[in-house]
């Protein structure tokens, strides 16, 4: 069976998608330890799944849904919204400017 | 060269729910306090999970059910992840390879279909806006439109033109409204639109196609019509000067300035997105009977489509029609009017379409006597009950065998007395008048 | 004569009703008791500073109105991933140091209406990603059997507090063996309820479709009148299952298994595990057999490959999780993450990411389904399964560094059961080496009265719940 090597390439790709910052020893050591991970994950591959579907959801419920009405005792207040983060403003979450493109500035 | 236009449509519906998709949250979420309307579900804290909205549910249905789609029996939801400051949880609650509703159309008044991939339910975002504090650019969130349910509405590439998408998006704003799941004001962001347009280029040899481009930022009809109008000229020209073909890595996403009239290349990534879809483990998955199925698709009104068609059978111009299809005192008025007549001899019958251009007009009142009122507005001639009262008195005094063949049935008789009594006022009388004097005079 | 610390849920029941103690001297006890010992081992992170006023009220109940609720006045050590109204929770990770939490999670409102009290949080694996409790972020928690050894994970905290007995009941939730195995490890009593019995509101998540909050206990009684507490049907929690909670209590005291067939799962007994665990193991199938049940060997697909399905699934599904902690909105910047919680948010992206989703995520949930149809054909036959919770006792402080698989691979044993959403007791049947070893009887889905039947009757009639003394061992 043919071994899966995971790159320091991929590992700083995946780096990015999880919105993790990682320092170039943490790279390669990710990158050393997934291959390892990936080869006893691999091992499945000895099982025949052919023709059986996957489980999602292991306990077999199916249609849970709540009824469309406004439960208040939940709610929070905008004080308590608020209360755990470390910036905020009048009322908002204040984050660092995301956005590259100005023409989004419709103000 | 021969250009033909592709043109998709992505339209996103806001639900008028009461509560939001996945909380008890009110959805109601317009010109509230920021951050007010927020709990831990919809404010991605740790531990909250989701358990979606039956109603939201059922009204991502009966929109697929009056698109023509098929319900699917199997479906759930999915994680769409990706990180940004509007989404709570760092993904979007949303359905991807097992929607609610696939395979739909809708119908433009050429008899052309434009299809419909599949409609889907999702939960809405965050809304953010920049500004600057302290001298530092930044953006403020307000999770208050977190989780309001979305309906999702994907169309198959089929519009060929811009005024083909504006009479989509029509029609889509018009079933959605008729349904009553939403009001879709667009400048409420209540309906959101997406085009995504390239263009089939032939020249003698070879067909080639631009790369598409999503177009975001819509926010009205016309506004889309003009952004789709722009793109075409922008991609044919591209093309002719890059030669550039569409490919799976180049599709790009655009604003649309209103003002400018144009587009412009709003991220510039090169990459596809990688949402890492897979099926969100915190809500089971959904098996739809038939029962529901049927029972929304019998609390479905009529939609636009069939009762102007059934008002244009009635013989009302599709003018008219078009006007007062909503109305429904107006839907009322005609078809008990239209009862009525089929009862009522020739003379008595009332113009149907007469009437409906009086209601579309606003020129009859259709609250109490819809009779009464529609003669007095269409009254023609001299109306003085007392004079004519007069004249036709003497007709009847000098024909007693008429009114004996009328006292014996023979109803349509009283149009004798109708004529009779026109020639005496030498066509000044007002008919209808007449005919009610008639026969309550012949009814006496 | 008992010392407060070592009383049952019942016992200390019976101490309020005949006046031997209060309420307040319970708490205080175990006050003192965590002064004392708490620092050699690190098992509690926060405390409840409002529990003597708390204490003083339910006094006040029981004297007026007697024990009307089933945990009135009972001392709880809950493990940090549970959402307490003010009490700082962390899940043992410096991404929410200082988080206060902003709502509380279910299962704690119930013991709350239940009557019960909270002395602390406790610590866990950083995320519960471990089988160590040394993933945390605030120190290990160490073995109260031997501060040498780790106390097992997720729940170590929970489970080292059972041992080390400063509460009188404790906390723990499980993805793939987080309550037994750090119970096997600390010679408690753990109980994994099934899969959506109890409501996941509230906890911190990790493994979406795997996740099972549950008792540690010094006994099964205890873990079955906690249970009876914390399960049901939660309109919060849409995976919790609508069947009714049984009152576990009644299956309880019985003297023998008579009727009872068990299965003893040929594969658990591990080629490469001690010749001295194995044979407790096939000790405590012989004593259920003298107990009167029928204990048969069977073969079950080689548990190494639900280490692969386990890997996948969970780091999938903790990957996702995870991303809520941006700081945006509470907690701290990404890069406060641990090196454990760090490599399987990556594993997991990576396992989720175009072009691998079906290699790994599609692939691991197949398999997940031959997992479910084996035992659903085994239960067809047996009432319970049994083998051992863990390859061998708790390992030395230090095991699970550089090992990027420790807690997948340490978990072998119990990861096939909780893939499957099963139910399962994890329960002290001997020691090797003077550290503690634990047997798993585990029983189909919304099985836990039969679970507990056999366990409750095991444990009453061995002599292995045993608890150490701290003055010698730490």
């Amino acid at each position: 069976m043919h071994t899966v090597t995971v790159t320091p390439d991929e590992v700083k790709k995946i780096g990015k998608l999880a919105n993790l910052p990682l320092q170039e020893n943490e790279v390669a050591l990710f990158a050393g330890q997934f291959t390892q991970t990936i080869a006893v994950v691999n091992e499945l591959n000895e099982i025949d799944t052919s023709n059986i579907p996957a489980t999602y959801q292991v306990n077999g419920l199916t249609n849970v849904t709540r009824e469309d009405k406004v439960d208040m005792s939940r709610i929070l207040s905008q004080e308590v919204a608020l209360r755990e983060a470390k910036h905020t403003h009048n009322g908002f979450f204040v984050v660092n400017r995301t956005i590259d493109s100005d023409a989004e500035e419709l103000l | 060269m021969k250009t033909t236009p592709i043109i998709g449509l992505e339209v996103h519906v806001e639900l008028e729910t009461k509560s939001k998709m996945f909380c008890g949250c009110p959805a109601d979420h317009f010109g509230k306090e920021p951050n007010t309307q927020t709990c831990p579900v919809c404010l991605g804290l740790p531990g909250a999970l989701p358990v979606p909205n039956q109603k939201a549910i059922e009204s991502c249905m009966k929109i697929g059910l009056a698109l023509n789609c098929r319900i699917n029996e199997l479906s759930k939801f999915d994680r769409k992840q990706y990180f940004y400051p509007d989404l709570a949880k760092g993904y979007q609650i949303s359905q991807y390879d097992q929607p609610f509703c696939s395979d739909g159309f809708v119908l433009l008044d050429s008899g052309k279909r434009i299809g419909i991939e599949r409609v889907h339910m999702e939960e809405d975002t965050g809304k953010l806006q920049h500004t600057i504090l302290e001298g530092k650019k930044v953006t403020l969130v307000d999770y208050n439109r977190s989780g309001v349910p979305l309906v999702e509405i994907v169309s198959r590439p089929d519009m060929a033109s811009s005024a083909e998408a504006k009479e989509y998006l029509k029609k889509i704003h018009e079933i959605v409204k008729a349904i009553g799941v939403s009001s879709a004001d667009m400048e409420k962001g209540q309906m959101r639109l997406e085009p995504t347009i390239n263009v089939k280029i032939e020249d003698e040899d070879n067909t080639h196609f631009t790369p598409l481009a999503e177009v975001k930022n819509i926010n009205s009809f016309n506004f889309a019509q003009q952004a789709i109008d722009f793109e075409i000229v922008r991609q044919i020209e591209e093309f002719e000067k890059t030669g550039i073909e569409k490919s799976v890595t180049n599709k790009t996403t655009r604003g649309y300035d209103a003002v400018k009239k144009i587009t412009f290349l709003q991220r510039t990534k090169e990459e596809a997105k990688d949402y890492r879809y897979f099926p969100e483990p915190d809500i089971p998955p959904f098996i739809i009977e038939n029962e529901l199925v049927e029972k929304l698709r019998g609390e479905l009104p009529e939609l636009p489509e069939r009762v102007i068609a059934n008002l244009v059978d009635l013989d009302i111009e599709v003018k008219y029609a078009k006007i007062i299809y909503g109305n429904q005192e107006a839907l009322n008025a005609i078809f008990v009017i239209a009862r009525s007549n089929s009862d009522a001899a020739i003379s008595d019958k009332i113009d149907l379409n007469k009437l409906a251009s009086l209601i579309a007009n606003k020129k009859i009142d259709i609250t109490g006597d819809i009779k009464g009122e529609y003669l007095k507005a269409t009254q023609v001639g001299n109306t003085n009950t007392d004079e004519l009262k007069t004249v036709i008195e003497k007709i009847i005094a000098a024909n007693p065998d008429v009114v004996a063949e009328y006292k014996k049935g023979k109803t349509g008789v009283a149009g004798f007395f109708v004529g009779q009594a026109m020639k005496e006022t030498h066509g000044q009388a007002d008919p209808r008048t007449l005919n009610q004097i008639v026969t309550d005079l012949l009814n006496r | 004569m008992k010392q407060l610390h070592e009383l049952s849920i019942k016992e200390v029941h019976d101490g309020y009703l005949n006046h031997h103690f209060t309420c307040t001297d319970l708490v205080k006890h175990f006050l003192a008791r965590i002064e004392k010992y708490n620092p050699k081992i690190n098992v509690y992170l926060a405390m409840n500073d409002q529990i003597l006023a708390e204490a003083a009220a339910i006094d006040q109940e029981i004297a007026e109105r007697g024990i009307t609720r089933p945990l009135l006045g009972i001392p709880f050590a809950v493990k940090d991933n549970f959402l307490t109204s003010g009490i700082v929770t962390t899940a043992s990770s410096n991404i929410l140091r200082g988080y206060k939490p902003q709502y509380e999670s279910t299962v704690i409102t119930k013991i709350k209406a239940a009557g019960a009290l909270i002395l602390g949080k406790t610590n866990m694996d950083s995320f519960a990603h471990g089988s160590s409790t040394e993933t945390s972020d605030f120190g290990p928690t160490l073995n109260p059997w031997n501060t040498g050894h780790l106390p097992g994970g997720s729940s170590g905290g929970s489970a080292a507090a059972m041992a080390a007995q400063l509460a009188t009941v404790t906390l723990g939730s499980e993805t793939a063996g987080s309550i037994r195995q750090p119970a096997s490890w600390c010679g408690v009593t753990g109980f994994k309820p099934t899969y959506g019995r109890v409501s996941r509101y509230g906890i911190v998540a990790m493994g979406s479709s795997l996740d099972s909050p549950g008792p540690i206990a010094r006994c099964v009684e205890d873990c079955a009148l906690v249970t009876e507490v914390i399960a049901g049907q939660d309109g919060k929690d849409a995976t919790t299952s609508p069947s009714p909670v049984e009152k576990y209590s009644t299956n309880l005291g019985h003297t023998d298994l008579r009727g009872m067939r068990l299965a003893l799962v040929k594969e658990y007994l591990l080629p490469d595990m001690r010749e001295d665990v194995k044979n407790l193991i096939l000790n405590s199938a012989d004593k259920l057999r003298e107990l009167g049940a029928t204990v048969d060997e069977i073969s079950l697909m080689d548990p190494h490959y639900a280490i692969g399905v386990y890997t996948v699934i969970q780091r999938s599904e903790v990957s996702s999780n995870l991303a809520r902690y941006d700081g945006v909105r509470f907690g701290h910047d990404r890069d406060t993450f641990c090196e454990e919680t760090k490599r399987r948010i990556m594993l997991g992206t990576y396992t989720l990411s175009a072009g691998y989703y079906d290699a790994f995520y599609k692939k691991a949930q197949a398999v997940r389904t031959k997992i479910v149809d084996e035992f659903n054909e085994v239960f067809k036959t047996y009432d319970a399964v049994i083998g051992a919770v863990s390859p061998g006792p708790a390992l030395p402080v230090g095991a699970s560094k550089n090992q990027p698989m420790f807690g997948e691979m340490e978990d072998i044993l119990v990861e096939p059961s909780s893939i499957a959403g099963l139910t399962s007791v994890g329960l002290p049947c001997g020691f090797v080496e003077g550290l503690p070893i634990g047997l798993q009887i585990t029983s189909n889905q919304l099985k836990e009265g039969t679970a507990i039947k056999i366990a409750d009757c095991y444990q009453t009639h061995t002599d292995f719940q045993l608890f150490p003394d701290l003055d010698k061992t730490l």
